[in-house]
């Protein structure tokens, strides 16, 4: 019998810690699959970072380096000077690398380093519980913005794409959503040209994905599907901000 | 063969990495080490090895993680502000087991401190500096040739353990020039390092370097798993250098630029008479406390020398445990303490002595 779908190979079959509802499972498997289909699990080195992916060297079927917070790029730019041909990426929260994590992407993403980076954005601090992060919206109440993130004081979601996109040594930024079939399929092959990119040694490749975070909200998977669609796309607009090809056309 | 050249102390750190093999340099401009990246960028080019001037401190330590990580052998370099920035990435270092070098050329702290030799970093090299229950390997050269020597056995060391080690001078040997033989190690083979992170090629199972561990179990573990190693690495790594303790009443104890003015001090106070020697760590971690303790437990005294308030006499003081008296002299921070103030202190040491007999 032909098999039409499973696990991809480059994912572990342990059941993973993430929450009910949370996307993240999606973007690993979109990940994964993207090695997959480009027949490199096995030169792949994940780093992984501080936040709700820590243990994602648990899921990925690769060899991994598990980073301090916010310096997986610099951790990625080590593996990747030392072995040039093998496939290594970072896999991000926001609080990892649009706080405390900024000046690694940045300069990553400047020294145009041959690496990928997912950047998952659900404008919430996860695993330390619901704290504003860089990303987080204007008026979002957070355990430590019990009001509302008051601009005044804590100033503007940080649109990480559109900042990066200054830079000109990037080979491709991307930031996609997996809130709906449609925009996984979208995510899909931004992440798999990302990753295509890497394999033909174009440089730095980022790819943002808008992602839910139910548990934090306090909502309800399906409501934080519609949460992230109604408030955060307006904030954090889809598209490819930065793609060599496009540019040499 | 070997060659005779002039070498100023931070190429001889550079040179000396690079003649141990280390083909990967991530650091960030601090004065006074800079000849280290500086020479880096020059050499690594030719030796088809990577120079990166990272964005930060903190940065360079985690591109070292990676790089030593995934089995090369990696080094940073840089001055005490900057080693304090490191600490974070030491930590996880040490914790993941990566091996790797760190030099601190050390300057007067704390705080920004100045751009004068200092020994005021030792607490932070050998007590951990970073949080957690861990140690690195800290050798303390005191010559230019030792850095080269020491850089050798460091990478080695590093390899051997699979720790993180640091090598600690201070702004003086980095400064100085000296005459040094740039040896071609015969041994450099990189040892096997099945571990690291190299791609799950062939069949390989997956390396993970990592230094968490949620369960309590798992995390009791790897610090069980640390320390048993620690203890190997106190039992079969410490080095020091004696040079007249054996008839000696007042042993100097002296690493680093300290030793070297000692040295003099003694030989003037010698002259004169007085039986004084010198003990000079060159494994600041472990501290060579077993020989220390047979001396004391032979009667000698002994004189810390420090360019600190006193960092290192606690280590003499905990050796020595109370048996004998353990006396300092000491510039802080900057000052490098000239022979007559060191010799004048071990003369009124033994007049001290007479008095109270």
């Amino acid at each position: 019998m032909k098999q039409v779908f499973g696990y991809p190979e480059s994912l572990q079959t342990r059941p993973n810690h993430y929450c009910p509802g949370c996307t993240h499972g999606i973007i690993h498997r979109l990940v994964a699959e993207a090695i997959d289909e480009l027949q490199v699990r096995e030169k792949a080195i994940a780093v992984a970072p501080v936040g709700c992916a820590v243990l994602a060297y648990n899921y990925f079927n690769c060899d991994a380096q598990q980073a301090a917070h916010g310096r997986a790029p610099a951790v990625a730019t080590g593996i990747k000077r030392a072995l040039p041909d093998r496939i290594v990426f970072t896999y991000q929260g926001d609080g990892d690398l649009a706080s405390i994590g900024m000046a690694e992407i940045v300069h990553a993403a400047n020294r145009g380093e041959n690496i990928t980076v997912i950047f998952v954005n659900n404008a919430i601090y996860g695993m330390t519980g619901g704290q504003m992060a860089p990303t987080t919206l204007p008026g979002q109440k957070t355990t430590t913005s019990p009001y509302g993130r008051d601009t005044a004081t804590t100033g503007y979601p940080i649109q990480v794409c559109e900042m990066l996109s200054t830079l000109k040594a990037p080979a491709f930024i991307a930031r996609v959503s997996v809130h709906d079939p449609k925009n996984v399929l979208k995510a899909k092959e931004a992440i798999k040209k990302a990753f295509e990119y890497q394999v033909n040694g174009k440089g730095f490749t980022l790819v943002e994905v808008l992602s839910t975070c139910p548990t934090n909200w306090g909502m309800t998977p399906v409501e934080a599907l519609k949460w992230l669609e109604n408030n955060m796309i307006p904030a954090f607009p889809l598209g490819t901000f930065r793609s060599l090809e496009e540019v040499s056309k | 063969m070997a060659e005779r050249i002039m070498m100023k102390g931070n190429e001889a750190f550079a040179e000396g990495a690079i003649k141990a093999g280390c083909h990967f340099f991530f650091g960030y401009p601090i004065t006074p080490q800079n000849e280290i990246p500086e020479y880096m960028s020059r050499r690594m080019p030719e030796v088809g090895g990577t120079f990166i001037q990272a964005e930060s401190e903190v940065s360079a330590i985690n591109m070292v993680y990676g790089a030593g990580g995934a089995g090369a052998r990696a080094m940073t370099s840089s001055s005490s502000p900057g080693v304090s920035l490191k600490q974070e990435g030491i930590s996880y270092i040490a914790a993941a087991e990566v091996p790797c070098v760190i030099v601190n050329v050390a300057r007067g702290g704390p705080g920004l401190g100045g751009l004068t030799p200092s020994q005021a970093d030792y607490f932070q090299a050998v007590k951990g500096g970073g949080h957690g229950d861990y140690h690195m390997v800290v050798f303390a050269p005191a010559s230019v040739q030792e850095i080269i020597d020491l850089m050798y056995e460091a990478f080695v060391t590093a390899d051997k353990y699979r720790t993180p080690v640091m090598v600690l001078a201070d702004g003086l040997l980095g400064q100085m020039m000296e005459p040094v033989v740039l040896r071609d190690w015969e041994d450099l083979q990189i040892p096997e390092k099945p571990w690291a992170t190299t791609g799950m090629v062939s069949g390989k199972p997956q390396s993970v370097i990592n230094s968490l561990g949620l369960a309590p179990e798992e995390l009791e573990n790897l610090n069980l798993r640390l320390q048993k190693k620690y203890r190997t690495i106190e039992e079969n790594g410490v080095r020091y250098e004696e040079d007249g303790v054996e008839d000696a009443e007042l042993i100097i104890v002296a690493y680093g630029t300290s030793a070297r003015v000692s040295k003099s001090a003694i030989a003037k106070a010698r002259a004169e008479g007085k039986k004084v020697g010198l003990f000079r760590p060159i494994t600041l971690w472990p501290f060579p406390s077993k020989r220390l303790a047979e001396l004391a437990e032979a009667g000698k005294r002994f004189m810390a020398v420090e360019m600190s308030a006193g960092q290192m006499i606690e280590d003499v003081k905990l050796a020595v445990n109370g048996k004998t008296e353990v006396e300092f002299y000491g510039r802080y921070n900057g000052a490098i303490p000239s022979v007559t103030e060191v010799y004048q202190a071990i003369i009124k040491s033994f007049d001290n002595r007479e008095v109270q007999k």
